[in-house]
């Protein structure tokens, strides 16, 4: 099995984690920047987030055989933080030539408020500047429908933005149609309580079909899981589901993704990490 | 775009051979659970929001179809305008719909 897990906070993770995705065929991780469970006092704080991000996590993980690439992007979290956040914005665009940065994210709101909005609008209008990958994510629990609601309001404001060029992550049952009718890719997120298990992802993928859906674990500080995709892919075993599908889901649609931006090098031909340790 | 469904390898029989026990667990957690509540103070589960949206939540296994897709809008908050200020740095669950009448008939 091969797989590639587009939403991972290694940072906040063990090298043994690392081992663990090795082990059970994980190539690559792409992480996305994000909130460290408290609010950073300044921009440079977050800009030394972006170095460890862009400059050690990458070897970290190269050590165990599995890419690293990420996100930049001033976090939802604290992104109702409007001074924090025209900080942070100006110094994203200096990472954005390091060979494993893909784009923006994870951009979006987190109670959404008017602040939050507004960044999240300038930080649209940075990735279609630059021309980035987008990587949204959406709010927790009973802001999900809101979130996501407004989130996709604002993308329709940018007739120039290519849907496809864009995923919104954390979908679930009451989100993923709105996401994909309008042409942008779907995440999953297979997350302890706060957003879907391996078993309703599954049937995600039975009511609706794989095209434009990937899967993450989102592991981070938090209760979390580093090998949850894998988790994804007994479930579908279980199900009786082949092979062709599994990879597909948990291979091949994270790969046309992320292969839009010339950056990520994972090929449908890169083997499993050969190299553990 | 249109759904276009990943027709099951299983049947109705084997879905539920598989997976009866582990729902069944679940189910017993969730009659507990309210139990429990209700055992600490009955009065509870009609005072907090957060257990009106379970009850109603609940009761909705009861309907067909696509019980889940209504039990996340149940869950969910219905209203589109954006909060003036942060409130709080976290979702909690459920919706309060006090200070939105209009949101909850």
């Amino acid at each position: 099995m091969r797989y590639i897990d587009h939403h991972a906070h290694m940072v906040s993770r063990t090298t043994d984690d690392y081992q663990q995705l090795a082990l059970t065929g994980c190539v690559a991780v792409t992480e996305p920047a994000f909130w460290a469970g408290w609010d950073r006092s300044c921009g440079d704080s977050v800009e030394d987030y972006f170095r460890q991000l862009t400059e050690f996590e990458p070897k970290r993980a190269a050590a165990y055989g599995v890419q690293h690439y990420s996100w930049l992007a001033m976090n939802p979290k604290e992104s109702d933080d409007r001074e924090l956040s025209r900080d942070v914005l100006k110094r994203i665009p200096k990472f954005l030539d390091r060979p494993t940065v893909l784009g923006i994210g994870e951009i979006g709101m987190n109670r959404i408020t008017r602040n939050e909005i507004a960044t999240y609008t300038e930080q649209v209008e940075l990735a279609i500047e630059h021309d980035q990958l987008i990587l949204i994510h959406t709010p927790h629990l009973e802001d999900k429908l809101k979130g996501t609601r407004i989130s996709i309001d604002v993308l329709t404001r940018y007739p120039e933005l290519n849907p496809q060029r864009v995923m919104i992550d954390h979908a679930e049952e009451h989100t993923i149609e709105m996401i994909r009718d309008r042409g942008y890719w779907a995440g999953l997120t297979l997350y302890p309580q706060t957003k879907i298990s391996p078993q309703r992802a599954v049937d995600v993928i039975e009511k609706y079909g794989p095209d434009r859906i990937c899967v993450a674990g989102a592991c981070d500080w938090g209760p979390s899981d580093p090998i949850a995709v894998p988790r994804f892919a007994v479930e579908m075993r279980r199900r009786r589901h082949d092979e062709t599908l599994i990879e597909r889901v948990i291979f091949e649609n994270p790969i046309r993704f992320l292969s839009q931006s010339p950056k990520f090098k994972v090929t449908i031909s890169t083997p499993e990490p050969a190299r553990i340790g | 775009m249109k759904p276009q469904p990943h027709k099951p390898p299983l049947s109705g029989t084997q879905i539920v051979d598989e997976y009866f026990i582990e729902n069944r667990t679940r189910l017993l957690e969730i009659a507990a659970f309210l139990d429990r509540v209700d055992r600490m103070d009955p009065t509870v589960r009609s005072r907090d929001f957060r257990m009106k949206a379970f009850i109603e939540a609940v009761n909705a296994l009861g309907a067909m179809p696509d019980r889940l897709l209504q039990i996340q809008m149940i869950l969910s908050d219905p209203t589109i305008d954006p909060l003036d200020r942060l409130d709080r740095k976290s979702a909690i669950g459920a919706f309060d719909p006090s200070g939105h009448p209009e949101a909850r008939s």
